[in-house]
C-alpha cells in the first residue's frame, strides 16, 4: 500500500529485508521486513510469539540472521563483534534493566569509559560534571550521584535513554516501555518521546498498548507468525484493521463449544465486592456462581493478575472483600483461602507453583498435609496413593509418583501444579495463565479438566490473556488499567476481545 | 490514552524523585559517608581503650596492634576484592598456610622435620608466591571456566590444601626457616615493621584502584549486575580470573608474612582465619552480595576487630574468653551495621 510512497523519500536509518532467523525446528522470523525513515516514531505490534523480540535482537546485532540483510542509513551493518559500531547506530532500552544498581547514575552513564584525569587516574569530579551535562542535554531531572538502583523504573528509562544518545546513536529501540509504568507516567514518557523526535531521534516502538501506538507513532508495521503482514501511517489503518492484521482472519471465527449454564440456586463459589488495591486495581465487583468458568481478560498490567491473587490470600486488598463459597478468609492469608475451598493454580509455576527437586507426590499433595495421617505426621502409602490417582487422573507422564517434578515437560509440570489446586476438591478454582509454555495437546488436556471441574459444581475464574484459556468460559470480564471495563458473554470473536483488552473501542 | 487517566490526580503531581540524604551542602552524599561510618567506632574504642589502660594509645601498643592484624589484613582485603566481584574464596585461609608451607618443604635441610632441602633458601618467597597464583589459577578454572558454584568449589580447596599441608608436613611445625623468609617478618623499615608497611601500602594501593580506574570500576559494575557490565563493553572472565588469582597472591603473601613473623610454619598456620574474615569485611560494610562497599571500609572493619580484642586484653579478659567475646563482638556489630543500613542482610 503506502510502502511505495515512502520508497521516494531519503534513505531509512534502518532497512531490514528478508530476514530469516530460526531457532532449531522453530522459525522465529521467517523473511521478515522493516524500514525505519529518519525522525518517525515507528510502532512495531504482534501477538506474543509473532517474533518482535527476535527482530529487536537483529536489529541490535545481538544475533545474527540467518538470511537477509540489516543495513544502517544504507550502509550495510557491522560485525557482530563490533559492538561499538552497533552502539553508535542503534540503542535498545529494554525491559529488563541494563542499569548496575549499586552503582551511581553518574557512573552508569560513563561505565568503562570514565573521564580520565592525572595519572589515568578517574577524575570523579569530571565524571559528574559530564553526567550533569549529558542528563541536563537530554532534560533528565536526575541528580547524577543517586544511586542507580534507588531510581522508579520511569527515570531509570529516561537515563538509559541518555546513555544510549550519548553514544551517538540517534535510532532507539523502546521495548515495551510501558509495561511497568502508571498512566502519568507514561504521558511523561511520551511527552519526552515527542521532544527526542523534535530533536531529531527516531524510534520504534514496541508494545502491546494499541492505543499507545496511535497515540505516539507515525508508522505502523504489523508482525504475525513470524512473517511482516503490513506496514502503514497509523492514519491509514483504522483499529479494527490493526486488531484484524494482529489476529488474522481465520481466527477471528471458531466455535465455542461448552454449553454450560450454571446452578443459580447454589451459594456462589466466589463473590468479590468492590475490591481496590492502590497502584494495581479498583472497584472490581465480580460474582462466580457454582459451576460457572468466568475469564478475567486482560493485557499485562491490567490488574487481572493481582486480582486473582488477592481471591487466594497472595496479595492483601485495601479495600472491599472478598467471599469464597459463602464464608470470608482472613485477606492476605493463603491457608484461609485453601481452607475455604479454593484451589490456586499461579501464574508462574516455576516461581510459586511446585519445589522442583521434590517427587511429584510430594508436589501434589503439598497442600493437603490433612489428608495424608493425622497429629502432624505424614503416611507415605496415604500420599503415594493420592499421587498415584491424581497422576491417573491428570493424565501426568511420568513412571511413577517418585519422580523429581523438574524432570518432567512444561506440560506435565502444569498438570501436577493442577493436580494440587485440585487435591482438596475445591470449591473455587483460581487460574492465573494456566496454558502458558504448555504444549497443545496438554494445554487441550487442562483446558477440558477445568471444565469436567465446573460440571462438577465448583466455580472457576481464569486470569489469563491468552484467548485460548478464555474460550471456554461463560462469560468474559475485561480489565483495563486496574478496572473492569467490559463483560462479553459466551461466543465472543477474537478481535472483540483483543480490542477490549488492548482498551480500544472497535466502533471509534 | 483514555480521558480516566488524564483526570487522574496522580497525572498532574510530579513524581518525587528519590531524596539524596546528604551532608556538607550536599556535597557528600549518604552512601559516601557510610564508608566512613566506622570511624567513629574506631575513635570510641580508642578513648575507651585509654581509659581502660593507658598503655593502649603508646606507640608500641598500636604498633602492635597494627602488626597482630596485618596478615589478617590482607586476607580481608584479597577477599573484599572477591566479594565485590559477587564471588567467595574460602579457601584464602589455606593457601595461607600451604603456600610457605611448600617453600619450607623444599627448601628446609633434610634431618630438620620434614624438609627436602632441595632449593636453596633464595627460593622461598618465589616458590610461596608461585603456590597462591597457582591455586587461583585452579579455583578460576573451576569457577569461572567450568562454571562449578564458588562456595563448594572454594569448601573443597579449603579442605584439600590443608590436608596437602597436613600431609607434606607430616603434622607437625616446619623451622630452621631460610633468612629470605624470616626477612618479611622481622625487617623494619623506618621504625616500624616491614609487614605493617606491606600491609598499609598494599590497602593504600587497593584504595586507588578500586576507588579511580576503571580497572576497580569494572569489580563493582561485576558484582552489581554482569549482563549489563558484559553489555558496556567490560571483559567480565579477564577480570574475574585476575581478582580471584590476585586474591590467592596475597594469601600466599600474608602466609609468608605470618612464618616469618613466628620463624614457623605450623601446620594448622591460617586454621579458623577465614570466620574473621568475613566477619570484619561484612563489619566493614562489604555486601555478600556484591557490588557495595570499599577497601578502606573493609581496612576499617578488620582494624576495628583488633582493637577491641587487644582493649579486651588490656582490661585482663582471661584469654580463655577471648574466643567468645570476639563471636559476640561480631554479632553486635553486625546488628549495628544492619541498624545504621537499614537494608535487610543477606
Amino acid at each position: 500500500m503506502s510502502d511505495r510512497e515512502r520508497d521516494a523519500s531519503p534513505a531509512p536509518v534502518v532497512e531490514a529485508t528478508g530476514i530469516v532467523r530460526r531457532f532449531g525446528p522453530t522459525v522465529a522470523l521467517d523473511g521478515a521486513r522493516i524500514t525505519i525513515r529518519p525522525g518517525e516514531t515507528h510502532a512495531l505490534v504482534g501477538r506474543n510469539g509473532a517474533g518482535k523480540s527476535t527482530l529487536v535482537s537483529v536489529l541490535t546485532g545481538l544475533q545474527a540472521p540467518d538470511e537477509g540483510e540489516v543495513s544502517f542509513g544504507g550502509a550495510p551493518a557491522p560485525r557482530l563483534a563490533d559492538r561499538d559500531a552497533w552502539r553508535q547506530r542503534v540503542a535498545c532500552v529494554y525491559q529488563k534493566s541494563t542499569i548496575i544498581p549499586t552503582l551511581t547514575v553518574a557512573e552508569n552513564l560513563f561505565l568503562n569509559r570514565h573521564e580520565r584525569g592525572r595519572g589515568r587516574l578517574i577524575n570523579w569530579q569530571g565524571l559528574r560534571k559530564q553526567a550533569q551535562e549529558l542528563l541536563s542535554t537530554w532534560s533528565v531531572e536526575v541528580d547524577p550521584q543517586t544511586l542507580a538502583g534507588d531510581l522508579s523504573v520511569e527515570r531509570r528509562q529516561f537515563v538509559e535513554i541518555a546513555r544510549a544518545l550519548s553514544f551517538g546513536a540517534r535510532f532507539i529501540i523502546l521495548d515495551e516501555p510501558t509495561a511497568q509504568l502508571d498512566g502519568a507516567a507514561i504521558n511523561r514518557l511520551f511527552d519526552r518521546i515527542r521532544d527526542l523526535q523534535a530533536q531529531g531521534v527516531t524510534f520504534l516502538f514496541i508494545s502491546h498498548h494499541l492505543q499507545e501506538v496511535y497515540e505516539i507513532c507515525d508508522m505502523v508495521t504489523v508482525f504475525r507468525d513470524a512473517r511482516h503482514i503490513v506496514t502503514a501511517p497509523v492514519t491509514d489503518l483504522p483499529r479494527a484493521d490493526l486488531v484484524a492484521a494482529m489476529t488474522g482472519e481465520a481466527a477471528v471465527d471458531r466455535l465455542q463449544v461448552r454449553s454450560n449454564t450454571p446452578d443459580r440456586s447454589a451459594t456462589s463459589a466466589l463473590s468479590v465486592q468492590a475490591l481496590g488495591r492502590d497502584g494495581a486495581y479498583r472497584d472490581v465487583t465480580l460474582e462466580v456462581g457454582a459451576g460457572e468458568i468466568v475469564g478475567l481478560a486482560g493485557s499485562a498490567g491490567s490488574g487481572r493478575t493481582e486480582v486473582a491473587e488477592t481471591v487466594v490470600g497472595l496479595r492483601t486488598a485495601h479495600t472491599g472483600e472478598v467471599a469464597i463459597a459463602g464464608s470470608r478468609p482472613r485477606p492476605g492469608s493463603v491457608p484461609a483461602a485453601l481452607a475455604a475451598g479454593a484451589g490456586f493454580v499461579p501464574q508462574d509455576r516455576h516461581h510459586q507453583g511446585f519445589v522442583p527437586d521434590m517427587s511429584i507426590a510430594d508436589n501434589t499433595t503439598l497442600s493437603v498435609p490433612h489428608r495424608l495421617g493425622s497429629k502432624g505426621f505424614l503416611s507415605r502409602r496415604r500420599r503415594d496413593r493420592l499421587a498415584d490417582s491424581m497422576i491417573e487422573n491428570l493424565a501426568i507422564k511420568a513412571p511413577g509418583p517418585q519422580l523429581p517434578v523438574s524432570a518432567l515437560s512444561g506440560g506435565n509440570q502444569q498438570k501436577v501444579v493442577m493436580a494440587r489446586a485440585l487435591a482438596d476438591d475445591p470449591r473455587l478454582l483460581v487460574l492465573i495463565n494456566p496454558t502458558a509454555g504448555v504444549d497443545v495437546r496438554s494445554k487441550e488436556f487442562l483446558l477440558h479438566k477445568v471444565e469436567e471441574t465446573a460440571e462438577s459444581g465448583a466455580g472457576v475464574l481464569v486470569a489469563s490473556d491468552e484467548l485460548d484459556d478464555l474460550r471456554m468460559c461463560d462469560r468474559v470480564l475485561v480489565m483495563f488499567q486496574g478496572r473492569v471495563t467490559s463483560e462479553l458473554a459466551r461466543g465472543w470473536h477474537d478481535h472483540e476481545l483483543v480490542a477490549a483488552m488492548e482498551g480500544v473501542d472497535l466502533d471509534a | 490514552m483514555p480521558e480516566t487517566v488524564l483526570t487522574d490526580p496522580a497525572a498532574t503531581t510530579r513524581e518525587p524523585g528519590p531524596r539524596r540524604v546528604a551532608l556538607l551542602g550536599g556535597r557528600i552524599p549518604l552512601a559516601r559517608l557510610r564508608d566512613l561510618a566506622l570511624v567513629p567506632a574506631i575513635v570510641v574504642i580508642a578513648i575507651v581503650g585509654q581509659i581502660v589502660n593507658p598503655v593502649f594509645l603508646q606507640a608500641d601498643n598500636l604498633i602492635n596492634v597494627l602488626q597482630a592484624m596485618s596478615e589478617m589484613a590482607l586476607l580481608v582485603l584479597a577477599q573484599t576484592m572477591i566479594l565485590i566481584v559477587k564471588k567467595m574464596d574460602l579457601s584464602l585461609e589455606s593457601t595461607m598456610g600451604l603456600a610457605p608451607g611448600v617453600a619450607a618443604w623444599l627448601v628446609v635441610p633434610v634431618g630438620a622435620g620434614h624438609g627436602l632441602g632441595l632449593l636453596p633458601g633464595a627460593w622461598a618467597i618465589p616458590v610461596t608466591l608461585a603456590v597462591g597464583a597457582l591455586v587461583g589459577v585452579i579455583n578460576a578454572l573451576l569457577i569461572i571456566r567450568f562454571g562449578l558454584n564458588g562456595f563448594i568449589v572454594t569448601l573443597g580447596m579449603l579442605i584439600v590444601l590443608r590436608g596437602v599441608l597436613t600431609g607434606i608436613s607430616g603434622g607437625q611445625t616446619f623451622f630452621q626457616l631460610p633468612n629470605s623468609m624470616l626477612y618479611i617478618g622481622t625487617a623494619e623499615w623506618f621504625g616500624m615493621p616491614a609487614s605493617i608497611w606491606i600491609c598499609l601500602v598494599l590497602f593504600a594501593f587497593a584504595i586507588v584502584v578500586l576507588g579511580w580506574t576503571g580497572f576497580g570500576r569494572s569489580l563493582y559494575a561485576i558484582g552489581g549486575n554482569i549482563d549489563a557490565a558484559k553489555a558496556a563493553g567490560i571483559r567480565t572472565e579477564r577480570v574475574l580470573w585476575i581478582v580471584i588469582v590476585t586474591g590467592s597472591v596475597l594469601a600466599a603473601l600474608a602466609g609468608l608474612m605470618l612464618s616469618g613473623r613466628l620463624a614457623s610454619v605450623a601446620s594448622a598456620q591460617g586454621n579458623g582465619y577465614i570466620f574473621t574474615v568475613f566477619a570484619a569485611a561484612v563489619i566493614g560494610g562489604i555486601s555478600l552480595n556484591g557490588g557495595k562497599g570499599t577497601m578502606f571500609g573493609a581496612f576499617c572493619g578488620v582494624l576495628l576487630l583488633f582493637m577491641i580484642q587487644n582493649v579486651l586484653t588490656l582490661a585482663g579478659v582471661p584469654a580463655q574468653w577471648i574466643g567468645a567475646l570476639n563471636g559476640l563482638i561480631i554479632l553486635v556489630a553486625l546488628a549495628i551495621s544492619r541498624i545504621t543500613g537499614g537494608k535487610v542482610q543477606e
